[in-house]
């Protein structure tokens, strides 16, 4: 669905990513694990053309992303949910969604937006309860759904999230993967789920590839980066000493 | 039969990519982990960041059984030691051991591998597995123990030699699969027929062959002898052991696990690839190892690759049977000479047995070679001239194909020394 070539991407004359190359296929869940400043961020602002200076193939199915505006992209199917939520916190939950839904007005005239709703709301039913109260006064995870909800009501094919954990109490983090997985299975959305909490990130991807300093330094099924030592150390936070 | 459909019969297009980006996040590794390959990318110029694509490969430097030799016994480990949970070493067939270590996860990828070869051998679950490899520093014995026990055959560990408890374990406990070495499956037949033991006894139906080069004719030998299908599969442990590739039942050369390693060909002299579809040093590079990633290794293996597809359905590209390796290419009288040249004349000729040992010896100046054959007895015990005539054929036949003559000395039945292991098919008298 998505393949990534030689990918390079950088601020000016810094060079982020490095000869990046990854696939994900129809309905997979693949997870980019790494630490901050690994090129996570770079690298989905890099598919979605929110970088000037980038290099490389980008497919998403046949279509070649490069040389297209993010705008475009979005409406191919490419959804992302940014970093630190970015809701519009003066605005109520319900205005939050619309804005969401904002191609299916345009493209559609809103038809379906009805329905669409519903389904949010059946995913996210705390989402419902909170449709009139200010998307500001939600606590962390639940700006979290609404922005994972937001992105949703876009119809994408494919869901870019970045740090969906970031803030969260674990019970919460928890819930919120759970979301995640039920977006693939029951909508059949591809996810591409960036990470700094490995654990969380491998336990419902198919496969993961571990970035470093802008290359990737390992790739595979969710199931070897668990048991790889060099990921337990640097991402999972295991004491290998002990 | 697949083992991992998905893998096996995937999309070329699909496997590309995925081979690129192993092979981008395997050469990052080895450059941030293995002094070794630091040092030699530097030297020649080259950064894991220029390889944009497969084609570059050609431009990373190889790596030489003495590259490893130099860094004995753990120079070339990409991971701590206590990341490593086994070692093997080389077989050794020729000069020093070397070592060689795996993590957990080198060791699940390793079974695995084993498992799809064994799978497209004819091998499942329902099949008792009489594993005849040595087990120990040897990467045979564990790498195909590892591989049946995973598809959930059940695993008779034998190990190597004492043929006729093999025998009688492979009577008794109704072994379907033999896995060996082809001349210990050759030794194993000839056992038995001296025992009187019928192939009605057997309930062997597979055979999976490996660690040595044989030839069509040594197959068929096998085959007909044992009453089984036999099926070749290549690998060393260098790269990770027996997994690299194997025949699937259609017998057409050995099916690459291309995911899982890139292959090269190339003419062992001149360094540059060898033409499609020619002969020459098979040369591979790991994808997906962990604790002992390998770039370019020069294998010393000849073999060439056929790229059209196998009736079978699986979509990588295949090796044609291992003909030799480049350092037991005897240069006699000037001239480049393979056992298995020798061997394939050999089989042509009615009457030989599978067995049979080249003496090298310098008189003088002069190199001299004797091919020890042996021969059924109603040969051996007729009169002089029929051996005289057989001599003569013999003689003729390997001039015509080596370019070189040699003398010829008919042997009893069993007078070459039969091994638990690889045969020994040259000795080298000559002092040079």
């Amino acid at each position: 669905m998505l393949r990534i070539k030689n990918l390079e991407a950088g601020y000016g004359s810094l060079r982020v990513l490095r000869k990046v190359s990854m696939h994900i296929g129809p309905r997979e869940i693949v997870t980019v694990i790494g630490a901050n400043g690994a090129g996570k961020t770079t690298l989905l602002k890099a598919i979605l053309g929110l970088m000037d200076s980038r290099r490389g193939e980008i497919f998403f199915g046949e279509q070649e992303l490069q040389t297209l505006p993010t705008e475009r992209i979005v409406s191919l199917g490419c959804s992302l949910v940014p970093e630190g939520r970015q809701i519009f916190a003066p605005m109520t939950v319900r205005e939050n969604l619309v804005l969401g839904a904002y191609l299916l007005y345009r493209n559609r005239k809103g038809e379906g937006v009805e329905e669409d709703f519903e389904r949010v709301y059946t995913l996210f039913p705390r989402l419902k309860e909170r449709e009139r109260q200010l998307a500001g006064t939600l606590s962390g995870g639940e700006q979290q759904m609404l922005a994972i909800a937001r992105a949703f009501l876009s119809r994408p094919r494919m869901l870019l999230l970045d740090e969906p954990s970031m803030g969260l109490a674990p019970m919460m983090v928890r819930e919120i993967f759970a979301h995640i997985s039920r977006l693939r299975k029951e909508f059949g959305i591809t996810i591409l789920l960036v990470e700094q909490n490995a654990r969380a990130a491998l336990s419902i991807a198919d496969r993961g590839y571990v970035l470093e300093t802008g290359r990737v330094v390992l790739q595979g099924p969710s199931e070897d980066l668990l048991a790889n030592r060099d990921v337990q150390r640097a991402y999972l936070g295991r004491d290998l000493n002990g | 039969m697949y083992w991992e459909p998905d893998k096996e019969l995937m999309d070329v297009e699909e496997r590309e990519q995925l081979q690129l980006e192993r092979l981008q996040s395997t050469l990052n590794r080895v450059y941030a982990h293995v002094p070794y390959y630091r040092k030699k990318f530097d030297e020649a110029g080259i950064s894991p960041e220029d390889v944009g694509s497969l084609a570059d490969l050609s431009r990373l430097p190889f790596t030489a059984k003495e590259d490893l030799r130099e860094n004995y016994p753990y120079g070339m480990f990409a991971v701590p030691m206590r990341e490593v949970v086994r070692i093997h070493a080389s077989s050794g067939t020729t000069g020093t051991s070397t070592v060689v270590g795996y993590t957990r996860n080198d060791i699940r990828t390793w079974s695995n591998l084993v498992a799809r070869i064994l799978t497209a051998g004819g091998v499942t679950k329902d099949d008792v597995v009489q594993i005849a490899f040595g087990y120990g520093l040897f990467t045979g014995g564990f790498g195909l123990h590892y591989g049946a026990e995973r598809i959930g055959a059940s695993v008779i560990p034998a190990s190597s030699g004492h043929t006729q408890r093999q025998i009688k374990i492979m009577v008794d406990y109704k072994t379907t699969a033999l896995v060996a070495t082809p001349s210990y499956a050759l030794l194993v037949a000839e056992t038995l027929r001296d025992a009187g033991i019928p192939m009605s006894a057997l309930s062997l139906k597979y055979g999976l062959f490996g660690a040595e080069p044989w030839s069509d004719r040594m197959r068929k030998e096998i085959q007909d002898r044992l009453g089984i299908i036999a099926t070749d599969n290549y690998g060393l442990s260098e790269v990770i052991g027996p997994g690299v590739s194997g025949e699937c039942l259609e017998q057409r050369g050995l099916h690459i696990n291309e995911d899982h390693f890139l292959v090269e060909v190339i003419d062992p002299d001149t360094l540059s690839p060898a033409p499609p579809g020619e002969i020459g040093e098979l040369v591979i590079t790991t994808l997906t190892k962990e604790a002992f990633p390998m770039i370019r290794y020069r294998t010393r293996d000849l073999t060439s690759i056929l790229s059209d597809a196998c009736p079978c359905g699986r979509t990588g590209r295949r090796m044609t049977r291992v003909t030799g390796r480049t350092d037991d290419m005897l240069i006699i009288k000037g001239v480049n000479v393979f056992p298995s040249q020798i061997e394939a004349v050999l089989f042509e000729i009615e009457g030989t047995e599978p067995h049979y040992q080249i003496v090298i010896d310098r008189k003088g100046a002069m190199d001299e070679v004797t091919v020890l054959v042996e021969v059924s007895e109603s040969i051996f015990f007729d009169q002089m001239r029929r051996q005289k005539e057989m001599v003569e054929l013999i003689r003729k036949r390997l001039a015509q194909e080596l370019g070189i003559s040699v003398e010829i000395k008919l042997v009893e039945k069993k007078t070459i020394a039969r091994t638990d292991g690889k045969a020994v098919r040259v000795i080298d008298k000559r002092k040079l």
